[in-house]
């Protein structure tokens, strides 16, 4: 049953991607979600077993790279923690798939459009079920190659195609950091699973030993190394900039990839290696730093664009901050807590902004909508539901896992602390506030568009909104104690088992004691006021906005602009990169080597030639062979010398 | 009982190459398919005879295998000896797979003299395995500079405009690192007074000494593998050679000189090779970032994947001089890795070169749109090349990686980041040649793969892929030989280090 959960997504995929021919444009999208839907099925009865029973296994297929000590199974491991990443995954997954068929019913290429989704599944699936680093970052580069594909899946765009390769190369630079920590592991462990790794963990945590040539800390080297790698896939500071590019991508990959599971692989590695990262301290300092200052970082980013689809990008990279946070003061239960619910609403948001797109024929630009909501009431609901949820409102199921995170900062005596409860106070401002400036925009005030255009807003047809309904659900429910609950109920410790470590205080019970009456109110008056901000602004006083922005427009200028990140590398690395590519080429390969060697060679002899006029055969190689011997004996000499 | 195996995969093609020349008709045409043919089949059959010897191979034992032992030339000891070992058994079968596929590939693209190609390649083939399992000194240096001479042909008669130009250059530069490589085989002969290589071996030669045969043979190697600063012949090789000729090229010729390090530099010369590391991961790394900023920055599609080449066996050399189980191990799948894939990715070139008669980057892209299956091939052997887990790429790649950082962080550190510039590369090509719109006229009717080409892509898609997510029955028959390896150099290795504390 567990290999089933895995492999039907890759049986969809092969299926789709190389017999989509034969299957056809109608049938293939069919096998592919029926089949998904079966993985999902399973993952909840598993979920239920492993929650419930507590029936934790492992299951080893077969050896993949076995050189010496370096022995890497392929292998299925299935405890909590990755059970509750397999709900999340093989759910939104599903929901995904079934969407797209409506959503992508006028794409030629269906077929390979429904396999890239399954391999992504697939891939995912093989990420969060690893019993060891390599198997996962396996599935680290796998789902990170789907996301490739996906994004540049329109091929004919140029900014699609620039947007994929970004996103694959700035995952890169990250799993360079990952695949050093790796190696790292292996040099300091003699082993790359999990289970002797942890093991050896605290016998290990204090030791120092010579990286780079310099005397550092193995737990702290470590553990930063492979927080690179998440940084990437999670597009936190200072590795983000592609996640707002990957929007080029089909909305439903959006919400699959880019909100709901991939993105958050990042929050999963980081509780995956708790036992790791406790022993850390400095580097859960800089996780919860990171974490802390991205949440806020996107979130003023994030009210000033314009493309629905960035906002809800930006959204994303922020919660993903707060998740990072969590992690770094310690309270990994919330922070899976956060991302089951994130997963939820978040791509209940992205599906509904792909129905809104749909609707106006493929518009993203804000300021080109308005007053839609009568003409797509169903999209409209989830919109409030998916952003009630987003902004932390009680009882939906943002307000559960953000709230407890805010909170645990709060209580938590991490340095750090301090410094991400503010942070996360802020962001929770604008988050209300971002959200409901895009419903505003979006749904009211009079339409922005051409008459013809608003005409022909419709609602999405049924294989659409449906199973939106699931995801609506999921942002209700999800947060409440016989759902996400229990994982964060007794300080999540019993739900979780041994699948994390938490080895100092535990922040959550302490949150669920020891906060006091005023941060619980200042965290629900920060998100109501950031509604009632987003009102006034964009409702009551539409004047506001543009005030603010003609009257700080250097900052205003600053967050449009993204804080001038990708100028920055632009100007950093990639043109560096090229210039010096460009010289190494010409000059180095050209002038100097080929100057020196081979070319010099034969024009020195032929000048020696044309003046000695001795030997005049005039044939290139009989020079060269003349020096060739002359070499020859030269060392010859000095190895006869030497010898003797 | 089955020592003739191995002579037979040398000789065969050799008698295949004689029945090639016997045939005789007035019809060109007829001449040229016969001599396809049976070129075809001889190389098929060597296949088969060479896949016989992996499923025979032993793979518990570090000894060599298949010996065959006869004298040659009494007077001076030289024997014909060959044998294969786990580490040269692999780079046999790369000759043996990657032949039929030149043939294949020439099968439309070669018109004039054709016989006379076919022989060529046939007569490529029985050196290429000669070479890797020749156990006599002077029976390998015979291989060796004997498989120059079909190479410096294919490129020179069969090339494109400038293959004059690019024929002399790859000539003089292997010629100077042979001739210094005959100096250091002169110089072991008369010191140890023998030229088998097993015995050689375990002859132990003073470290001074070592150190200067080890150079001689260095400038040898490191220009087949081709090592920076002595690599800049590649490329123009490349660019000028036909499709077959590159694929020879990057897929075998390019692993005689990791070969010659595994067999030479690292078992005979153990305490040079300790000594010399730091200049091999130097220049390694140099490779490594060098070209593939060079690669970057490429409007040729073969110059780019040349490029890449030297990159990659960067990998090889760095891997090998890790002196450790990891990092050989994977300098061995990275060799075999890399001849599949860049031999592939050379192939994929052919394709479109074939249709359009231009490698210039510029000429093309959204090949997609008309060639959705050989975007879909040109796309595993990228992602291969950029080393995703789960391609051949990776498991090669990553075994260097982890080898060598038990070694040296820096150099780990350093060659890690090829993994970014490689991947900027690669997708940067394929983004320029597959995807976009069709804009080029004369690509609007283009074909995409046929039945002749698939018959070649889809078996080496398949061990592209094989080899990434099984690659036991690969590794598992190095163990012994690279553990054998890594005794020999050891005690070198405990040396250096007490001198050093």
């Amino acid at each position: 049953m567990h290999a089933a959960i895995v492999f039907l997504p890759l049986v969809g995929a092969i299926a789709a991607g190389l017999f989509g021919r034969w299957l056809g444009d109608k049938l293939a999208p069919i096998v592919t979600c029926v089949l998904l839907v079966a993985s999902a099925i399973l993952s909840w009865i598993v979920f239920f077993d492993v929650a419930i029973e507590g029936h934790v296994r492992t299951i080893e297929l077969m050896s993949w790279i076995d050189v010496g000590a370096f022995e890497v199974n392929w292998s299925i491991m299935v405890d909590q923690l990755t059970a509750v990443m397999l709900v999340v995954v093989t759910t939104v997954s599903s929901v995904v798939h079934v969407y797209s068929i409506g959503y992508m019913s006028h794409d030629p290429h269906r077929p390979r459009f429904f396999a890239y989704l399954s391999l992504f599944t697939f891939s995912m699936l093989m990420l969060v079920t690893a019993d060891n680093f390599v198997q996962m970052f396996f599935g680290w580069e796998g789902v990170g190659v789907c996301s490739y594909l996906l994004i540049g899946f329109w091929y004919k765009k140029p900014s699609a195609n620039a947007a994929a390769i970004k996103a694959f190369v700035v995952n890169r630079v990250g799993d360079f950091g990952f695949a050093l920590g790796i190696m790292g592991v292996f040099m300091v462990f003699k082993a790359v699973t999990f289970e002797a790794v942890f093991d050896a963990t605290p016998d290990v945590a204090g030791q120092s030993f010579s990286f780079l040539g310099m005397n550092l800390d193995i737990m702290t080297t470590l553990c930063l190394l492979l927080f690179v790698g998440a940084m990437g896939k999670s597009a936190q500071m200072p590795l983000h900039t592609w996640l707002p590019d990957a929007m080029e991508g089909p909305t439903p990959v959006s919400a699959l990839i880019h909100a709901a599971t991939m993105v958050t692989a990042g929050v999963f590695m980081v509780v995956r290696l708790s036992p790791m990262f406790e022993q850390a301290p400095d580097a859960m300092i800089v996780v919860a730093f990171v974490g802390a200052t991205t949440c806020f970082f996107a979130a003023t980013v994030g009210i000033c664009q314009n493309d629905i689809k960035r906002v809800i990008a930006y959204s994303t990279c922020s919660q993903l901050g707060y998740m990072f946070f969590a992690c770094g003061v310690g309270a990994y239960p919330v922070a899976i807590f956060h991302l089951f619910t994130h997963a939820f609403f978040k791509a209940l948001l992205f599906l509904g902004s792909g129905q809104v797109i749909h609707a106006v024929d493929g518009e993203q630009d804000m300021r080109r909508m308005g007053g839609l909501w009568k003409k797509l009431p169903i999209t409209y609901a989830y919109m409030w539901i998916g952003s009630l949820a987003l902004a932390g409102i009680p009882i939906f199921a943002g307000y559960w896992s953000k709230d407890l995170i805010i909170e645990s900062a709060f209580v938590s005596d991490s340095p750090m602390g301090g410094y991400a409860f503010w942070l996360g106070v802020g962001a929770a401002f604008l988050t209300a506030l971002y959200s409901w400036r895009l419903i505003i925009m979006t749904f009211h005030g009079r339409p922005r568009m051409s008459e013809h255009a608003f005409g022909h807003a419709h609602e999405a047809p049924r294989v659409m909104w449906v199973p939106l309904l699931v995801l609506a659900a999921g942002a209700l429910l999800g947060g409440l104690p016989f759902l996400g609950g229990i994982m964060v109920y007794h300080g999540g410790h019993e739900f979780f088992g041994h699948s994390i470590t938490i080895l100092g205080e535990n922040v959550i019970e302490l949150a669920h004691e020891a906060t006091p009456f005023w941060v619980k109110a200042l965290v629900l008056v920060v998100a109501a006021s950031g509604v009632a901000a987003a009102y006034i602004g964009y409702m009551w006083k539409p004047q506001i906005p543009g005030l603010l922005a003609s009257n700080f427009r250097p900052l205003y200028k600053f967050l449009l602009n993204k804080w001038y990140f990708d100028e920055l590398y632009d100007w950093l690395f990639v043109r560096p990169a090229m210039r010096l590519g460009h010289g190494l080429w010409k000059v180095g390969d050209g002038a100097v080597i080929d100057g020196l060697g081979p070319d010099g060679l034969a024009a020195a002899t032929l000048n020696i030639a044309r003046r000695a006029r001795a030997m005049q055969s005039g044939y290139l190689y009989h020079y060269a062979f003349a020096m060739l011997i002359g070499v020859a004996v030269i060392v010859s000499w000095f190895l006869f010398r030497a010898w003797g | 009982m089955t020592e003739w195996l191995l002579s037979l995969a040398i000789f065969l093609p050799l008698v295949g190459a004689v029945f090639i020349i016997s045939i005789r008709n007035d019809d060109k045409a007829v001449v040229a398919n016969n001599a396809r043919l049976t070129a075809l089949w001889c190389s098929l059959i060597v296949l088969v005879v060479v896949i016989a010897i992996w499923v025979i191979f032993d793979s518990g034992t570090s000894e060599f295998q298949f010996v065959e032992r006869r004298d040659w030339i009494p007077a001076y000891g030289i024997q014909y000896y060959i044998g294969v070992d786990g580490i040269s058994l692999f780079l046999v079968v790369l000759a043996a797979v990657l032949t039929p596929v030149c043939i294949l590939c020439s099968w439309e693209a070669i018109q004039n003299r054709v016989k006379e190609y076919m022989i060529a390649f046939l007569i490529m083939e029985g050196l290429m395995i000669g070479v890797f399992c020749a156990l006599d000194f002077v029976l390998f240096y015979l291989f060796f500079e004997a498989m120059l001479i079909p190479m410096f042909l294919i490129i020179g008669v069969w090339g494109g405009p400038r293959r004059i130009y690019a024929a002399f250059k790859f000539f003089l530069y292997t010629l100077v690192g042979s001739v210094l490589l005959l100096v250091a085989m002169l110089t072991m002969f008369f010191v140890a007074g023998t030229t088998s290589i097993p015995e050689l071996m375990q002859h132990g030669f003073p470290p001074d000494m070592q150190r200067w045969l080890w150079l001689a043979m260095f400038a040898s190697f490191a220009v087949k593998v081709p090592m920076w600063p002595f690599h800049t012949w590649l490329p123009d090789a490349h660019v000028e050679a036909p499709t077959a000729g590159s694929v020879i090229l990057a897929g075998v010729l390019l692993k005689m000189g990791g070969y010659g390090f595994l067999r030479f530099s690292l078992p005979m010369l153990p305490d040079a090779t300790v000594f010399f590391t730091p200049l091999i991961y130097t220049l390694s790394i140099v490779a490594i970032i060098y070209t593939s900023l060079v690669a970057l920055m490429q409007e040729d599609m073969k110059k780019l994947i040349a490029y890449s080449s030297v990159a990659h066996m960067g990998f090889v050399t760095l891997g090998i001089f890790t002196l450790n189980q990891q990092g050989i191990e994977g300098g061995i799948y990275q060799m075999l890795s890399h001849g599949i894939v860049s031999a592939a990715l050379f192939l994929c070139v052919g394709v479109i070169y074939d249709r359009i008669h231009t490698r210039l980057i510029a000429r093309y892209g959204g090949l997609v749109n008309r060639m959705p299956l050989y975007a879909f091939i040109f796309m595993v052997f990228m992602l291969a090349s950029v080393g995703l887990p789960g391609t051949s790429g990776f498991v090669g790649e990553f075994l260097v990686f982890v080898g060598v950082f038990q070694d040296n962080t820096w150099v780990a550190f350093l060659a890690t980041t090829g993994i970014i510039l490689g991947a900027a590369y690669m997708l940067w090509l394929y983004r320029r040649v597959v995807f976009g719109e069709l804009v080029h006229e004369d690509l609007k009717t283009i074909l995409d793969v046929n039945r002749r080409e698939l018959s070649y892509f889809v078996p080496l898609v398949i061990i592209v892929l094989v080899m990434g997510i099984w690659p036991d029955p690969f590794l598992g028959v190095m163990h012994a030989s690279v553990e054998n390896l890594v005794a020999q150099v050891q005690p070198a290795i405990d040396m250096a280090h007490a001198a050093g504390n």
